[in-house]
């Protein structure tokens, strides 16, 4: 049997999720085999479509366009998923927000359960999945005819999109309009930012309630421009107002895997743990030496953050 | 309008979890247990409905164990009028309290039911969505504001690159985010007054329902232990190491 891949896409742009997606579809392949299709769905996504169809191991690009499919409401998405579901054993999707909003409805409507944020692929029915804020590694077994699972991007190496490659997938629409009542788009408020994309950056240096103002952030931003990185924060930041919530990282905000994240004024809770432990080298600068923080960090600066942050800019 | 909300027993979120030396699963004998904080925030929002005299009662709805009235004893001291319990001992994962949830749904009839995004103890972010599909209703996850307006309900929801705005047509399914509202804490004599709260309970046969996990947990490990490394004594030293022994920058 096949697996269907749905990809992430915004702003006219294939995301980079859709290619860590279609890795963990690539290891479930290893094990069962079938081909590995990828589900465009929205508005004007031609190019889109193209961009997934340069993905390695995909067989097959669908396209789904139509005015319905804009702005991947769930709840026709979750329709036109569960119509075409039949096709395959395997549906995935990237753990964004539209992944996690979509596939538990489909999952629900073909009456089979759903695996949150896979991290590894035991064989075609056995995943690992993070559980308790990251604190415990579940490995579950599925013996439902259809899967469907999120995958959380930053535990498998994104495939390369090859678009010299002669041998890239064919592309073919899905004729399928399903209706919505239910549901209408009204609004967006994106954050705009010249930076890497948080999930995705190389290095992180986030802040803090101990950067105590959103103007403070600016400290930040210095040595983020001189790192190529992307900003994120803890909750207790971000519910002071002083960032948007969409640099939240942790157990109910981002999950990140940067080479570096830098901790400044955070004091390591479980819960902020969860998003950044997997970072390859953790820096944190908290001026409590006791900070539960530092029990994780490889490299710890104890110290004022207003002192820190202007020499750190300064010399790097 | 009536507005339910379907609340789930939790480790508490400031206990560090075990796990089993079998492997077989997390250790929860004499852990404090408490209702899932996303819940909170659910039961808050309907309270606040209800007080703004948009909702005219609130139902609060468990599946689980005996020991999870604890949680509908919180609920109705946060402020909900009565409760329901679901009771089963089986390893109640998320399809299966959707399940159970949407024959409490088509009983009760409610026009709006909020639950949390996710359960802090599986981490599933799934059982709203499912809810709403086997409803057939629509659903406004991850909601940082929920107004009601000419019958519709407007939700804002947290996404990744920011805030999104949706219309959804009533009945509807809502999950709360973490800053949709600040729950507040139950005193003391609204959870004595809780105790007189009707709270009504039926097993998931009596309801008909299957509710047990059809996933096998094969085992539970904890995650790779991180090292924990050394203190630098100054940005030169940090800055060396980051270049010359971590090699992570240039
Ligand atoms: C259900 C639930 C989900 C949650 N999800 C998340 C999540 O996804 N992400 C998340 O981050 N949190 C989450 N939290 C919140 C989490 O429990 C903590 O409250 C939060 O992470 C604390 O943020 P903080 O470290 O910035 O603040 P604090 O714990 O207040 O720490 C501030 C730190 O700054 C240091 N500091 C202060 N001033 C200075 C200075 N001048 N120089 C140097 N250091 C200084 C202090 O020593 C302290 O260590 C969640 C909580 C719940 C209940
Ligand atoms: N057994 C249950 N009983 C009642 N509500 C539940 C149950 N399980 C999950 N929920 C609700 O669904 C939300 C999300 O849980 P989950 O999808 O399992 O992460 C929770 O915050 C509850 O509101």
């Amino acid at each position: 049997m096949s697996i269907l891949v749905l990809a992430e896409h915004h702003d006219g742009k294939l995301g980079s999720a859709t290619a860590h997606a279609v890795a963990a579809a690539q290891a479930i392949a290893q094990d069962g085999g079938g081909d590995i299709d990828v589900l465009v769905a929205g508005e004007n996504v031609g190019t889109i479509a193209e961009a997934a169809a340069t993905l390695d191991g995909v067989a097959k690009v669908r396209v789904a366009d139509a005015a319905v499919y804009a702005h991947q409401l769930a709840e026709p998405l979750g329709e036109l998923l569960a119509e075409l579901a039949g096709d395959y054993s395997h549906v995935l999707a990237a753990a964004s927000t539209t992944g996690k909003n979509v596939l538990p409805r489909l999952a629900a409507l073909r009456n089979v359960a759903q695996l949150s944020e896979i991290i590894s692929v035991e064989s075609a029915d056995t995943f690992k999945r993070p559980i308790y804020a990251g604190n415990a590694i579940a490995t579950v077994q599925s013996d439902d005819a259809l899967k469907v699972i999120t995958v959380r991007a930053t535990a498998f190496d994104a495939v390369a999109g090859s678009l010299q490659d002669q041998g890239s997938a064919s592309i073919e629409a899905v004729d399928r309009v399903v209706d919505n009542a239910l549901s209408s788009f009204i609004g967006e408020e994106l954050a705009q930012s010249d930076r890497p994309e948080l999930s995705a950056a190389k290095v992180v240096v986030s802040g803090g309630r101990g950067m105590g103002s959103g103007e403070n952030f600016t400290l930040l931003e210095g040595i983020a421009d001189k790192l190529g990185a992307a900003i994120g924060a803890s909750r207790a930041a971000v519910d002071a107002g002083f960032v948007p919530n969409d640099m939240q990282v942790g157990q109910t905000g981002k999950i990140v895997a940067p080479e570096l994240y830098i901790a400044v004024g955070i004091s390591g809770a479980i819960q902020h743990l969860a998003g950044m432990k997997d970072a390859k080298v953790i820096v944190a600068i908290n001026k409590d030496e006791e900070a539960p923080i530092f029990q994780v960090v490889d490299y710890g600066l104890v110290g004022d953050l207003f002192e820190i942050l202007p020499e750190l800019e300064q010399k790097l | 309008m009536k507005v339910l909300v379907a609340v789930k027993r939790v480790i508490d979120y400031n206990v560090k979890i075990r796990v089993k030396s079998d492997h077989s699963d997390v250790d929860l004998t004499n852990v404090k247990m408490a209702l899932n904080p996303f819940c909170e925030i659910a039961v808050e929002e309907a309270v606040r409905l209800k007080e703004k005299g948009v909702a005219s009662e609130v139902v609060a709805v468990t599946v689980g164990p005996k020991a999870a009235q604890e949680q509908l004893c919180t609920a109705l001291a946060l402020g909900a009028d009565r409760a329901i319990h679901v009771q089963t001992d089986e390893r109640v994962e998320s399809l299966g309290a959707a399940k159970a949830l949407a024959k409490v749904v088509e009983g009760e009839q409610p026009d709006l039911v909020i639950l949390g995004k996710q359960a802090i103890d599986s981490d599933n972010n799934q059982t709203g969505q499912m809810l709403a599909a086997l409803t057939g209703r629509p659903q406004g996850t991850f909601a940082s504001e929920v107004v009601v307006e000419d019958g519709k309900l407007r939700v804002t929801r947290e996404i990744d690159g920011g805030l999104q705005t949706v219309e959804l047509v009533l009945p509807a399914i809502v999950t709360t985010d973490l800053r949709l509202n600040e729950p507040r804490y139950a005193k003391l004599p609204d959870i004595m007054k809780a105790k007189k709260k009707p709270l009504d309970v039926k097993t998931a046969e009596e309801l008909g329902v299957e509710v047990g996990s059809r996933l096998t947990l094969v085992k539970v490990e904890p995650p790779a232990e991180r090292q924990g490394g050394v203190k630098v004594g100054s940005v030169d030293e940090l800055i060396d190491k980051l270049k010359n022994e971590a090699k992570v920058i240039s």
